[in-house]
């Protein structure tokens, strides 16, 4: 190895790292280039991976079959009461809109993809998408489960978008206690548990509240379940999302277009 | 007859192609299965690094077939997928690659708990470097713990790499 070369690989090396953590504009363009090329092809090798996962899946949930049918009745149950408090309440609401003649607020729809890398490590909480900007996806876009909130959308490529996790340290999203109706921010340090900060009142949040997003700022619908508050102590009050982290398979983007550009256009018309 | 033996000619050398590709794309294969989403509790922040055994193996046995730049290549390409820090893995892949070069002469013809006590060593330093470029980049000393478990991890998963790789250089011939 000439020594010129070795020098050249090690400086470069450390250049990237120095670029790396100033977000530089250009550095980004080519590393979405590159993840957006590789896509297809982490989509082909995540694929046996999600098929042994799907089996260890199975076996786990053949054992589980008493008490998972146990639980599903009893759910169904609770499930049943709420349809009917929900029937009664849409028949409530249409006719509460048509006595205004109000417009429904907002449209928003849902763009699948599946997780094809998840990458870890103790710095940084990202899954990769298998669906880009082809798809309809943009930055800043929500991303969700069955189970509720899993993350946002940090990057995009024509067939890629990197997702920052809830958990990640660099994630903020704006959120309500549903309970109390106070305003917060959820506040990921790569723990499982992402912490809920600036609340205006410590002390009128119980362990047990529905957090859910508050939808300030315009990129989020308000109301996305995200999860509940799990601890309140010295360290902060923290939640615990909805998401199984170690389930993320399939996902949703969710497309969200302001209610301030829609009654704009409403009231054009 | 002449066509015959051209293409007997061409035959062998798309093998021989084959073969010497051989490290360069299992190590790729690594790259691309370390980031697989694998559904176990913890498995993101325990998945060990995979490509850094290949590149401990080969330098040790094969270097020629796997030179430091690809392994730089590989490394940058880890950091560019992980969305992590960049660089990080790509100076790891390259430095353990140039010191196995140097080194390899006390591994060869020596039992094999003895490379696998060499990488055990190795481990820890890169992990250590791993620590230290990672908490630059996130602007704070982040929690060693699940980066000790994770390179303990690493160290008892390179038999089983190493096994596997070993019975790819047979069928590139060498060492």
């Amino acid at each position: 190895m000439q020594r010129f070369a070795f020098v050249l690989l090690i400086g470069s090396a450390f250049a990237l790292m120095l670029l790396g953590r100033f977000d530089n504009v250009a550095v980004e363009r080519v590393r979405l280039g590159i993840v957006d090329a590789f896509t297809p092809i982490m989509d082909v090798v995540s694929r046996p991976v999600s098929a042994v996962n799907a089996v260890v899946r199975d076996i786990r949930e053949v054992v589980d079959l008493r008490t998972e049918l146990a639980r599903v009745k009893e759910e169904n149950e609770r499930l049943l009461q709420w349809q009917t408090v929900a029937r009664r309440l849409e028949a409530e609401n249409s006719g509460f809109r048509s006595l205004l003649t109000a417009k429904t607020e907002t449209s928003s729809f849902l763009i699948a993809a599946r997780v094809v890398a998840d990458a870890g490590g103790p710095f940084v909480r990202t899954v990769l998408l298998n669906a880009g900007r082809r798809d309809g996806v943009s930055k800043g876009q929500a991303v969700v489960n069955a189970d509720g909130m899993v993350g946002r959308v940090a990057e995009v490529g024509e067939r890629s978008t990197r997702i920052l996790l809830l958990s990640d340290l660099n994630s903020r999203v704006p959120v309500v206690n549903e309970r109390s109706g106070q305003r917060g921010v959820l506040a990921g340090d790569n723990s499982e548990w992402p912490l809920l900060v600036f609340l205006p009142n410590q002390a009128q949040v119980q362990p047990g509240d529905p957090i859910v997003t508050s939808g300030h700022g315009g990129l989020l619908p308000p109301g996305l379940p995200i999860g509940i508050v799990a601890s309140i102590g010295e360290g902060g009050v923290r939640v615990q999302p909805l998401v199984n982290w170690h389930r993320l398979e399939f996902v949703r983007v969710v497309r969200y277009d302001l209610p301030r550009l829609e009654s704009g256009a409403n009231g054009e018309r | 007859m002449v066509n015959a033996d051209a293409s007997d000619s061409i035959g062998d050398r798309l093998a021989q192609v084959a073969r010497n590709g051989a490290p360069g794309l299992l190590a790729l294969l690594f790259v691309l299965l370390t980031l697989a989403p694998y559904n176990f509790p913890g498995s993101a922040q325990l998945m060990p690094p995979l490509a850094l055994m290949a590149v401990f193996h080969w330098g040790v046995y094969r270097p020629d077939l796997l030179p430091a730049p690809l392994a730089f290549v590989l490394g940058l390409l880890q950091d560019i997928l992980s969305g992590g820090p960049l660089g990080m893995w790509a100076a790891m892949f390259f430095l353990v690659l140039v010191v196995m070069t140097y080194q390899r002469r006390f591994f060869l013809g020596k039992k094999f708990v003895v490379e696998w006590l060499g990488f055990a060593l190795v481990t820890p330093v890169v992990f250590f470097a791993i620590w230290l470029i990672g908490s630059f980049y996130v602007g704070a000393f982040v929690d060693p713990g699940a980066l000790v478990v994770q390179a303990v991890v690493t160290a008892a998963f390179y038999p089983v790499m190493s096994w596997l790789m070993s019975a790819v250089r047979r069928l590139v011939g060498g060492i």
